[in-house]
């Protein structure tokens, strides 16, 4: 089955219409589809509700998306590096729903294994908790939270065969496994694309089963804060 | 004289214990790692997937996928493994980290914490605050006794939307350290020089005085 395409429009064909639910998965600007985030600018389409940890910087990631006003409301954990967005929900242009980063996690990977909701901890007691089910276990605390799925998931992954089997880099992880899981259809970009069998079946991250479109493309990857140690002569830094 | 912010940090890795799992929050935490004593085995966390977080890279090393949960550049180590982030937040709200340093805007008496939003300011998020003050074991806050207007921020009742409802088990400031159980807030260190009655001029939550402090 070779599920490959030859870039991020093609890949896109369609599947996009109006009011559509995305979820993009990165955190930060780390392990973001850029490919597919910039078909999505070029395509127009709009008034769509994105489901991502964080929402990009002025110019690059979902930034992309809010500068175009294609976006109509997020879901996120955190989106402080982003002026455009901050102007745009100050405007009312934007609506904004935050989940703490665990429960969004959490409420995607429910939603991609076939779970309608489950009960946690984290919230009780804070406005996030407001107008959800309280259940006590053991003599604790806890509010219902439900499971999130999406029209289209677009995920990035290191590498990727034409199966769409994926492994991830380093904290490029992060959103992109449990996304994959909770598209309707989900879309995966990778940075190398390799035959069948190129790849170790104990090192396959995510199955090839929750990815029914991929593309390779390059990546910009860029780093929002670059801190480095300056290099002592004669010193390494120590490993342990 | 207070301590200042490295020698809270410096207190704040005292918390540390051999072969604890911690998550250190953005800000002041950050720099509690630069004082965990080089015999001690304890392994970082970051919350966007990593356990065995190393030091920032030298400008050669430098690599975009690799950023802790402040978005800065890192390293791995020699014990590093990466996960998602729902396997992350599994560790953290099931209780598997032991320790979690954060920063506060106030703390209550009865541990209640406020960090995330200010109502009519630009609200940024709450990031994995509210899950780390869930589900890790041990939550340590570390934050200035008083705000830049010198308004007190260890209070009897939050005034801020909660982070989380009596979760905060120890607070440093410049001017102490404090313990929050079921008896309430308790004073149970001094920084040098900083008296009892400073302390308490600079404080609006009620507090006990441990044994053996400010005698």
């Amino acid at each position: 089955m070779d599920k490959s395409y030859p870039d991020a429009v093609a890949a896109l064909d369609g599947l996009l219409f109006d009011g559509m639910t995305i979820m993009a998965g990165g955190f930060g600007l780390c392990g973001i589809p850029e490919n597919l985030i910039t078909a999505l600018r070029d395509s127009g389409v709009k008034d769509l509700t994105f489901i991502s940890n964080n929402a990009g910087v002025d110019d690059f990631g979902l930034g992309l998306l809010l500068h175009t006003h294609q976006i109509k409301k997020m879901v996120s954990s955190y989106v402080g590096e982003n002026k455009t967005f901050e102007q745009q929900y100050l405007d009312g242009e934007l609506e904004l729903e935050f989940n703490p980063q665990g429960t969004l996690a959490e409420r995607i990977r429910a939603g991609g294994a076939g779970i309608p909701g489950f009960y946690t901890k984290t919230g009780v007691g804070t406005i996030i908790a407001e107008g959800k089910e309280h259940k006590e276990f053991d003599g604790e605390t806890y509010i219902l939270e439900t499971g999130l799925t999406a029209d289209l998931a677009i995920v990035k992954a290191w590498k990727g065969d034409r199966a769409g089997n994926l492994v991830f880099r380093k904290t490029a992880r992060n959103f992109n496994p449990m996304m994959a899981t909770a598209g309707k259809v989900t879309v995966a970009e990778v940075e190398e694309l390799v035959e069948v069998g190129d790849l170790e079946p104990d090192g396959i991250h995510s199955p090839g089963i929750y990815v029914q479109r991929i593309i390779a493309g390059a990546h910009e990857k860029r780093i929002e804060q670059r801190t480095i140690t300056e290099r002592e002569s004669g010193t390494e830094r120590e490993a342990g | 004289m207070p301590w200042t912010r490295p020698q809270m940090a410096e207190r704040a890795a005292r918390e540390m214990r051999d072969g604890y799992y911690v998550n250190l929050g953005i800000g002041i935490p950050t720099l509690v790692a630069n004082y965990i004593p080089a015999d001690m085995d304890v392994t970082l966390q970051s919350e966007n997937g990593m356990l065995g977080m190393g030091p920032f890279p030298h400008d050669d090393e430098v690599d975009a996928d690799l950023i802790n949960a402040g978005k800065q550049t890192i390293t791995e180590l020699k014990r590093t493994s990466y996960f998602s982030s729902a396997d992350s937040f599994a560790m953290i709200r099931g209780g598997h980290i032991d320790l979690s340093i954060l920063g506060a805007m106030e703390v209550a008496g009865n541990g209640d914490l406020a960090n995330w939003m200010i109502p009519g300011k630009m609200v940024k998020g709450m990031g994995g605050a509210m899950d780390l003050v869930a589900g890790v074991k041990k939550v340590v806050v570390i934050m200035d006794h008083n705000a830049r207007s010198g308004a007190a921020k260890l209070l009897k009742a939050c005034s801020l939307p909660l982070t989380g409802q009596g979760v905060v088990d120890r607070v440093i400031t410049d001017l102490g350290v404090f313990d929050i159980d079921d008896t309430g807030l308790t004073l149970v260190e001094l920084a040098p020089d900083v008296t009892l009655e400073e302390v308490r001029e600079r404080t609006e939550a009620e507090f006990s005085v441990a044994e053996g402090v400010a005698v």
